[in-house]
Formats: C-alpha cells, sequence, structure tokens
C-alpha cells in the first residue's frame, strides 16, 4: 500500500437503514446545502485576473542600456542555451556612427524567437552574459498564422519610451548567483576559453 | 365585468406566469447548480446574468431547425407539441390565492374549480407521456426510442404509486377538488400532518413524472445521448425543455396545494384581524405565500437533482413496483384502519 487511503471492501447486505436511501439523501442535500454558503472559486476573467508569481516567465524582451543602445551582441549563448531550439540570430558589425545604438562592436542584425518552439524555460536568460535577454509577466498573445509566432527584434527590443520592468527577475541575489562560476552554465563564453587555454 | 372575460384574463395571465416561472427555472437551475458547486454561474447578460434566459430564447429560436429525413415528419412535430400542451394545460386547476371581491362580484383566483380538479391533474399529466412517446417513435433513432420507451414505462409504473398515496388523501379530505382540500387545509392542518408517508411517496413519484434528477433516465445524456429529443433541434427542443420545466412548476404547485396548505399560511386570519386587513389584501399575501412555497419546491426539485447521482434502470423499476407500491397500500389501509377507529367511516 502506497498511501493509507484504500478502504477494504466489505460486500455486505445493506442494512434497513441503508436500503431506504433517505438517510443518505438528507445527508448529501446537507452537504450541497452547505455548498451554498462556501467561497465560489470562480475567477471573474476580465474584471479579474489570476495573480502572477513573481518570477513568472512569459514573453521575452531584449533589454537596452541606460543610453538606449542594444545590450546583445549576438555571442549565440542563448540559441546553445535553449533547449527547443527556438532561438536565431544573425550577427552584424557595428559600424561608424551605430554607437548610440549599439553597445558593443558586434550585435545581432536578426534575432528571432519563436514562441511555438519556445517552453519559458528560462535557460536564455540564465546563459547571456550581457544582462540582456530576460523573461517578462508578458502573456504571448494568440493568432491565427504560424508565422506571426516568430517574434523578431520588432517585437522583442524594449524602447525608452516603453521600457519593460525585469527587476523581479534581476534581483541582486540572481546577479550574485550569475558571478558564482562554479556552476557550470554560469560560465561565459570567454571563461570557457581561457579556462581551455589555462588547461594546455 | 362579464364572468367570461374574466375568466379569459385569469387564464392569459396564469399562462404568461407559467412561461415566465418555466424561463427563469432554467435560469435558476443554472444558478443553484453552480453555487451547490461553489461556481458563480450565468452572469454576464445583463444585471447579475438576469438576461440569460432571453438570450437562451433568442438561440433556441434562431437555431437551424432539422427534421431527419427518416422521420415521420407530422408526428416528429406533434410530439413537443403535445409535450407543452399537457404542461401548460394542468395549472387550470389549481388555486393561487383567496377570492377578491371587486364590487359584488366575487373573483377566485383559479381558471376552473372542478369537483375533480385531482383526477383531471392526473388525466393530463398521462397525457404528457404521449408527447415523448410520439416525439421519441417518430424520431427514427434506436436512442430517442429507448429514451421514450424508458419515459413511458417509468410514468405509468410511477403514476400507479401516485394514485395510490393520493387516494389515501382523497379517503381523510373526502373531496377531488383543489379548492376544497386548499380550505381544509385552512381550518385543520396541513394535510402533511395527516398523511406524512402519502406525502412521501408523492414526491419521489412527482420526481418520476417530471423526468427529473435521480430518475432522469429518459434523457440522460451519458447513456442515450439527449434520449428522446436526441433528434430535436431549435425550438422543437425548447418545446420539450421547456414542458419539463413548466411540468416542475405545477408539480411543485400540486405538492403545495395537497399538503401544505395550498396558498394558507400559519395564523393567516389572526394576523389579518391584527393588522385590520380586508379580505383582498389578505387574498393578495396568500398568492405570495402560495408562489414562496411553489418556489421552495421548485429550489427543492434542483437541490435533489444537484445532489443524487441517477437511479440505475433496474433500481427506479424495484422502486416503483417493490418498495413504492406496497407502501402506497399500506398507506392506504393504515389510514383506513385510523379512520375507522375515529369513527369517521
Amino acid at each position: 500500500m502506497l498511501t493509507n487511503k484504500s478502504k477494504q471492501v466489505v460486500k455486505r447486505e445493506m442494512t434497513l437503514m441503508e436500503k431506504a436511501y433517505l438517510p443518505a439523501i438528507f445527508s448529501g442535500m446537507f452537504i450541497t446545502f452547505k455548498h451554498i454558503f462556501m467561497k465560489k472559486a470562480t475567477v471573474r476573467y476580465p474584471e479579474q485576473t489570476r495573480p502572477f508569481a513573481p518570477v513568472y516567465r512569459g514573453q521575452h524582451v531584449l533589454k537596452i542600456d541606460e543610453a538606449g543602445a542594444e545590450r546583445c551582441t549576438a555571442c549565440g549563448l542563448c540559441a546553445v542555451a535553449c533547449p527547443a531550439e527556438a532561438i536565431t540570430m544573425v550577427a552584424a558589425e557595428r559600424q561608424k556612427g551605430e554607437e548610440h545604438l549599439y553597445r558593443e562592436e558586434k550585435y545581432a542584425s536578426i534575432y528571432e524567437i519563436n514562441m511555438l518552439r519556445c517552453i519559458f524555460c528560462g535557460l536564455c536568460e540564465e546563459a547571456c552574459p550581457k544582462e540582456a535577454i530576460f523573461l517578462t509577466d508578458r502573456i504571448v498573445p494568440s493568432s491565427f498564422e504560424r508565422d506571426e509566432f516568430i517574434y523578431g527584434k520588432d517585437k522583442l527590443v524594449e524602447t525608452i519610451a516603453h521600457p519593460v520592468d525585469v527587476t523581479k527577475r534581476q534581483t541582486p541575489a540572481v546577479l550574485e548567483f550569475k558571478k558564482d562560476k562554479k556552476h557550470k552554465h554560469n560560465l561565459t563564453f570567454l571563461d570557457k576559453v581561457t579556462k581551455t587555454f589555462s588547461r594546455h | 365585468m362579464e364572468p367570461l372575460l374574466i375568466k379569459v384574463i385569469i387564464v392569459i395571465v396564469l399562462f404568461v406566469i407559467t412561461l415566465l416561472v418555466a424561463l427563469y427555472a432554467t435560469f435558476a437551475e443554472r444558478k443553484v447548480s453552480a453555487i451547490m458547486q461553489d461556481r458563480i454561474g450565468p452572469n454576464r447578460a445583463g444585471p447579475f446574468g438576469l438576461l440569460q434566459p432571453l438570450a437562451d430564447g433568442v438561440k433556441m429560436i434562431m437555431k437551424e431547425e432539422l427534421i431527419p429525413a427518416l422521420a415521420n415528419k407530422w408526428l416528429f412535430i406533434i410530439g413537443p407539441c403535445i409535450a407543452l400542451l399537457t404542461a401548460l394545460m394542468t395549472g387550470a386547476v389549481v388555486p393561487w390565492g383567496g377570492p377578491i371581491k371587486i364590487g359584488d362580484q366575487v373573483i377566485t383566483l383559479q381558471v376552473a374549480d372542478l369537483n375533480i380538479g385531482i383526477l383531471y391533474i392526473f388525466g393530463v399529466v398521462s397525457m404528457g407521456v404521449y408527447g415523448i412517446m410520439i416525439g421519441g417513435w417518430a424520431s427514427n433513432n434506436k436512442f430517442s426510442l429507448i429514451g421514450a420507451i424508458r419515459a413511458s414505462s417509468q410514468m405509468i409504473s410511477y403514476e400507479i404509486a401516485m394514485g395510490l398515496a393520493i387516494i389515501a388523501l382523497v379517503m381523510t379530505t373526502g373531496t377531488l377538488s383543489l379548492n376544497e382540500i386548499v380550505l381544509q387545509q385552512d381550518e385543520g392542518w396541513a394535510n402533511i400532518v395527516i398523511q406524512p408517508l402519502g406525502f412521501l411517496i408523492f414526491i419521489i413519484c412527482a420526481f418520476a413524472e417530471t423526468n427529473r434528477a435521480p430518475f432522469d433516465l429518459p434523457e440522460c445524456e451519458t447513456e442515450l445521448v439527449g434520449g428522446y429529443h436526441t433528434e430535436y433541434s431549435s425550438m422543437k427542443l425548447g418545446f420539450y425543455l421547456f414542458a419539463e420545466y413548466i411540468n416542475m412548476f405545477i408539480s411543485s404547485a400540486v405538492i403545495v396545494c395537497f399538503y401544505f396548505g395550498g396558498y394558507n399560511f400559519p395564523f393567516q386570519h389572526e394576523l389579518a384581524e391584527l393588522l385590520g386587513l380586508s379580505s383582498n389584501a389578505l387574498s393578495i399575501i396568500q398568492t405570495v405565500f402560495m408562489f414562496g412555497k411553489v418556489f421552495f419546491f421548485i429550489f427543492f426539485f434542483m437541490w435533489v437533482r444537484w445532489t443524487i447521482p441517477r437511479f440505475r434502470y433496474d433500481q427506479l423499476m424495484t422502486l416503483g413496483w417493490k418498495v413504492l407500491l406496497p407502501l402506497a397500500l399500506a398507506n392506504i389501509f393504515v389510514t383506513g384502519l385510523v379512520m375507522w377507529g375515529m369513527g369517521k367511516i
């Protein structure tokens, strides 16, 4: 027995009280009557919404820095980390005069997440060495066409006018954890390269 | 006013009230089931969802009307008509309140005070089974036919126990007129005190007669798709569903008249004397009480439906023939003995 919930089956004749059904019916009706006064489980959806967990993992955002330049350097670690292979990107070199757009010399000219493939595990966010990608508490809206679920930079990158709050997921504790190189998944590409060289 | 005109007005008012009650009984059913399952129920159409029955009705009328190719077309149409007609007819003999005096005219709040009111109710109710039987047979569908056969055998079986329960009541009251029965309960006790077993048998049979849970075998979705109305769509289906709710309303009214004093309420004459009410005002309060009692029994019907699971078919038949019928016979016998002992026969 895995639990102690199972009951021994007794096959015996019903007593007269049980055969009369009525006591059982009345006790059943008493139970349903009690439920009239109980708290209702319904969430009246458009007016009320279920509370989200503070670390809810929804639609991604590509962060920009304080000056408004994209943080992503197209290193590809998120794409490598992604178990669902939902992320693709094309890297490009920053040209002169684009310093206000991209923070570092390399950037992602195309960055796409297939929201139908994505399982919202948050590994991309963990892999990112530049604090560029975050999952947010926004829900990916439904659509009729499959290709509309491939989100490009137009939908992913935040703007200065509409910043996306990620402070719930980017807590100091998380930052501290990401610096801890003991964990293998916290190693950046650079760390791995230096480690390989130092071993030889 | 012409007595005929008054009767016509009462008929129309009763017709409208019956339909309105049935309309809102569908809504109440959904609300009652919801609150008993810790839900809220329909609350979107209008304030508190009160316009929901209208939306349902419009939906019913707007739906495509299908008559199966191999169905017997005329019987298929007549079926729901009979069901609704017989359901609406039974209300005619129920007294809804005390008499109202306007000038020297006395208006009884009853369509027809038949001296054989109980027989009339039984006659019309037993015709109701034709609506189900014809509809189920004309559909040319095995599920419909099984549902219809179940319905007719169930109604016939339970009508016997119901009739015998009423015979005991007729013995104690000595009349077949509903108005008489109600008036007698004003003078003495409510009949529930005199005939508790009869009441129990009657209400169980009333559940079976109206095809309500736990005896809703004719239309059990889990076994027979929709039972006798599987092939029905649009307003013809609406007629069947409506007939069920009207039957529930009328049988609640009949139960109230037979066993719970009809429109009377305790200490009504003392109250009228105390407050100095005229007889007309008292009649109006009586009507309010009547509807209050009826609504309680409609709620009771729903309460039972959302509590008890459905009986198995053989259990249903065993209960009807082997339990209720002997009990009803014993009830008649004991009633006779007691009345003989009290020297009333």
